[in-house]
This record gives C-alpha cells, structure tokens and sequence, in this order.
C-alpha cells in the first residue's frame, strides 16, 4: 500500500509553513510523527493534495515546566519522550501512566501527543489525559496564536476545531491547584491495539481536600468522553471511599460504549467504573505519585493477562 | 537509482513530484530521487536493495520493517521515504561487520530466537535500540521494548533470552563510548 500523490512540503520555519496551510488549497494536512496519518493515507482514508511536514522546524520537541508549574508540551514532543521524561513522574502522574500506554515502544518512538490531539481519535490515550487535567492547545495561524481548551478543540470523533490556516504548536497542562494525584488505565487486548476501555483520572488536592478533578474516557463512546458529573463528585471535599464509589458510579454511566469484537457493552463500563476506583483507591492510600505509578504497571499487567 | 512509476495514463504522471534526497544508510552515504509517497521500507527494500527489512503487515501493526533514523526504532512502513532527508538510517544488514556478527545477531543464533525469521529484523533492531539506551536491562524491559514486534512463531521466550545474551555480551566488552553516544543522539 501507498498514499495517493500529493506535494510535499517541508518548512524551517512555523511562518513558512503557516503561509503553506494559507495558501496550498483546500486539503492541506500537516506532518508531525504521521504514525495515524501515514497509514490513513496509505488505506486511502486520507487523501490531502499537500502535506506540510514540520519535523524541520526547530524549537518544536521540547515539553517543559514553567516556574509557576505550567506543563508545556511542544508539537514534535515524541510520546517517548514523555514516556523516559524525568519531568512528570511526581508532579504528574496521569500523563506519567499514560505515555507507556500509548501505542507501541515503536510509534511511541515518533508519534506526537500534540499530533494524538489534533487526530482526535475516540481510541486517543493523549485527548482523555489532558481532558482530565483541563488542558488547552495552543493554535498558531497568520493571526498569531490562541489558546484553546481540550473541551472545545476536540468536538467529534477526528474532529478539531484548529482553522485551516492554523498549526497546534503547543499542547499546555496547566498549574495545579494543589497537589495532583491520578492516574491512566487501559485495557487493549494486545500492545498496540486501540483500547477496550482507557480511563484518565486527575485529581488536585489542598489540605485534605480536593479542589479539582477531572475524569475522561476513551474508547466507550463515539468521542473522548469528559465524565463531569463523576469529577465533580470529588471535588470540594475529601477524597473518601464513599465519595470513589460515587465517582466510579457516575463514570460509569457517563460511559457510551458499544457491544464489539473487544467486549460487550456491560463489559466496558464495568471496566470504566473499576478503573475509576482503581486509580482514586490507590491515591486514597497514598498521596504521593509514586503510587499511582504503579497503578500505571497493574494497568499494564492487567492488559497482558486479559 | 532509478524509481519506475505506474503509467496511469492522467495528466498527474506526466508531472510526478520527484524530490531529491540525501541520506545515510548502515554507513553509506546516498542520493536518491523519489516521489513523496514512497515510503521507507520501499526505499531501503527496492530503491537500496537492502532486503532484510520485511514489509510483513504493512498497517503499522506488526514491527517487521523496523529500522533505526538517527537511532530511533521505528517502523519503515509508516515513514515516508522523503523523511530520511539528511538522517541516518540503520538496518538490519548494519549490524553486521565484514567479519562478526553483531552480539544480537550471535545472542538469537545461541539461544535459538528464531524460526522463520520473519520478524528477526525488526526484534534486532528494536532490541539494539534498548541496547544502546540501556546496556543491562531486566527481562521486564527486554519484553517492553519488543512489544511493538510480532513473532508468530515461537513466542517470545527466546527471543528475550538471545537479547538478553546480546547484552550479556556487549557489556563484557570494554564498552566504546564515542559510537555509543553517536547512537543515543536522537532527533530535536
């Protein structure tokens, strides 16, 4: 298999490849690790008359912490690199859980988080974590550069809102308002199959009680599901095995999921509600990352027992 | 290297979109023109004629193409050829010297890590790719770091135990800390 013909582009610069997207017609589709992409254009599924490739664009793989603790993920920012990132066990545990779940070792190796949010895939690990964490994209176009949260970026399955004449630079998780707990389960039925059920979990906590919560779905709808009943659960007071049950419940029902060839219907949201409590119990008996990393490695023993 | 298209008869073959392209492949330097939708593993298996990159699946799925660009793994098969444009490719056929085989070529003939040898490629590369970020790894990460790999054969038991021997072998040696920085050098 291969891709249809098109024009390839490959910019130095984010203005030069801004004026590419401007003026390069109607189907004009941008180039970052091209590991959904590549094989949507070899099935046929994508067929863009150019591609804009910005992999020789500098000043783009970087992910960052400001000084106030503003996470900052730039637009070639492998899924590895996140994943051996000695910045976010600790302070951010979710995405920490996430990045090892991502793929395979070898997409990991050149997909892009930034690139994993603009697909906008229901089965996309990256748009439930940052969901759940209350993240944005940062937008680049001639008119210079917007911010726009998760919630309003991704609106429908492959859908995002970026203009046509706009890149995603920058993908940004912003400051906890306390200290941040959580954690991401998957279930896939082998490594690199798109998940049964993933669950992202992110919670802030400030003098025993959680001031922020966040909670999101992939793959039990026909988007990336935002479970803010279940979050909101959570949030204003201490985190309790009553108030986990709760949230686990509503999670639950939050969830959209199809009976298929990857389970039944009952199934997923059984999962989705285990998951829940899963991650918020093992925050429950620790407050450090730590421990939310291992729920990370029992996700990860569980998808290879199933 | 000359690149054959199929004469589809429309205008668009009469301009095919050919692009120059300069790269690094187990060593040599190349030239190679190309349309942008040539993908990697074309290039290497029939622009090169390296034919120990196996296209196996050709859906992102099964790791048999995986060579390494600037020391990454990754797969052939979802890479345009055009990307390799000033990079360094390794294939299986790189690991090789004119008269030793590379330790993980010797660890998967010790420990019998293969059958058909289908997937042997892509499991030594992604496994050198380890290798090269971590000299002594657990069984653990040995598994994590193949698990983009299908073998339909044997399981994966011995493949484990042949990188796990490869690694055994290399830190035996005195270790050559130029050529493994060269390697780690990835991409940003």
């Amino acid at each position: 298999m291969f891709p249809a013909r098109f024009r390839y582009e490959a910019p130095h610069s984010l203005d030069e490849a801004i004026s590419l997207l401007r003026d390069g017609g109607d189907y004009v589709k941008v180039l970052a690790g091209g590991q959904s992409l590549v094989p949507m254009m070899k099935l046929r599924f994508a067929t863009p008359d150019m591609l804009v490739d910005i992999n020789d664009v500098p000043g783009l793989a970087y992910h960052r912490t400001d000084p106030d603790g503003t996470l900052r993920i730039g637009a070639l920012c492998r899924h590895a690199d996140l994943e051996f990132s000695s910045l976010l066990p600790g302070t951010q545990p979710t995405m920490a859980a996430a990045a090892p779940l991502v793929a395979d070792p070898l997409v990991r190796n050149r997909g892009t988080l930034v690139g994993s949010l603009c697909h906008a895939d229901p089965q996309g690990d990256w748009a439930s974590v940052m969901l759940a964490l209350g993240g944005s994209v940062i937008a680049q176009g001639p008119a210079g550069r917007r911010a726009i949260p998760l919630a309003e970026f991704v609106t429908g399955p492959f859908e995002n809102t970026l203009g046509h004449d706009e890149i995603a630079v920058e993908a940004v998780v912003p400051k906890a308002l306390g200290t941040r707990a959580g954690g991401y389960l998957k279930l896939e039925r082998r490594v690199g199959d798109f998940a049964t059920v993933g669950t992202a979990v992110a919670i802030e906590t400030s003098g025993g009680t959680v001031v922020r919560a966040g909670i999101a779905l992939t793959g039990v709808g026909g988007s990336t599901i935002a479970a803010t009943d279940a979050a909101a659960a959570l949030a204003g007071k201490p985190l309790s095995a009553d108030s986990i049950a709760e949230a686990a419940e509503l999670a639950a029902s939050a969830a959209q999921p199809k009976t298929d060839h990857r389970g039944t219907a009952e199934y997923k949201r059984h999962l989705v509600r285990v998951f829940v409590s899963r991650i918020l119990g093992g925050s429950l008996s620790s407050t450090t990352g730590s421990s939310t990393t291992g729920s990370s490695a029992t996700g990860a023993a569980a998808e290879r027992a199933a | 290297m000359t690149m054959v298209y199929d004469d589809t008869g429309d205008e668009a073959t009469a301009d095919v979109p050919v692009r120059k392209i300069r790269f690094t492949i187990n060593g040599r330097k190349k030239v190679a023109e190309i349309e942008p939708r040539l993908l990697l593993a074309d290039l290497i298996r029939r622009g090169v004629g390296l034919t120990g990159t196996h296209r196996g699946c050709d859906t992102t799925n099964c790791g048999a193409c995986t060579v390494l660009v600037d020391g990454r793994a990754g797969k052939s098969c979802t890479m345009l050829a055009v990307q390799v444009d000033g990079r360094e490719v390794t294939t299986v056929e790189g690991l090789a010297t004119a008269s030793e085989l590379h330790p993980l070529q010797e660890g998967f003939k010790q420990e019998h890590g293969l059958q058909c040898g289908f997937c042997t490629p892509g499991m030594m590369l992604s496994a050198k790719a380890l290798l090269d970020r971590n000299p002594d790894p657990t069984e653990e990460d040995v598994r994590w770091a193949i698990s983009g790999n299908l073998c339909r054969c044997t399981g994966y038991q011995n493949i484990v135990k042949s990188v796990l021997w490869a690694a055994a072998k290399l830190r035996e040696r005195e270790p050559e800390p130029a050529e493994a920085s060269a390697v780690n050098k990835v991409e940003g």
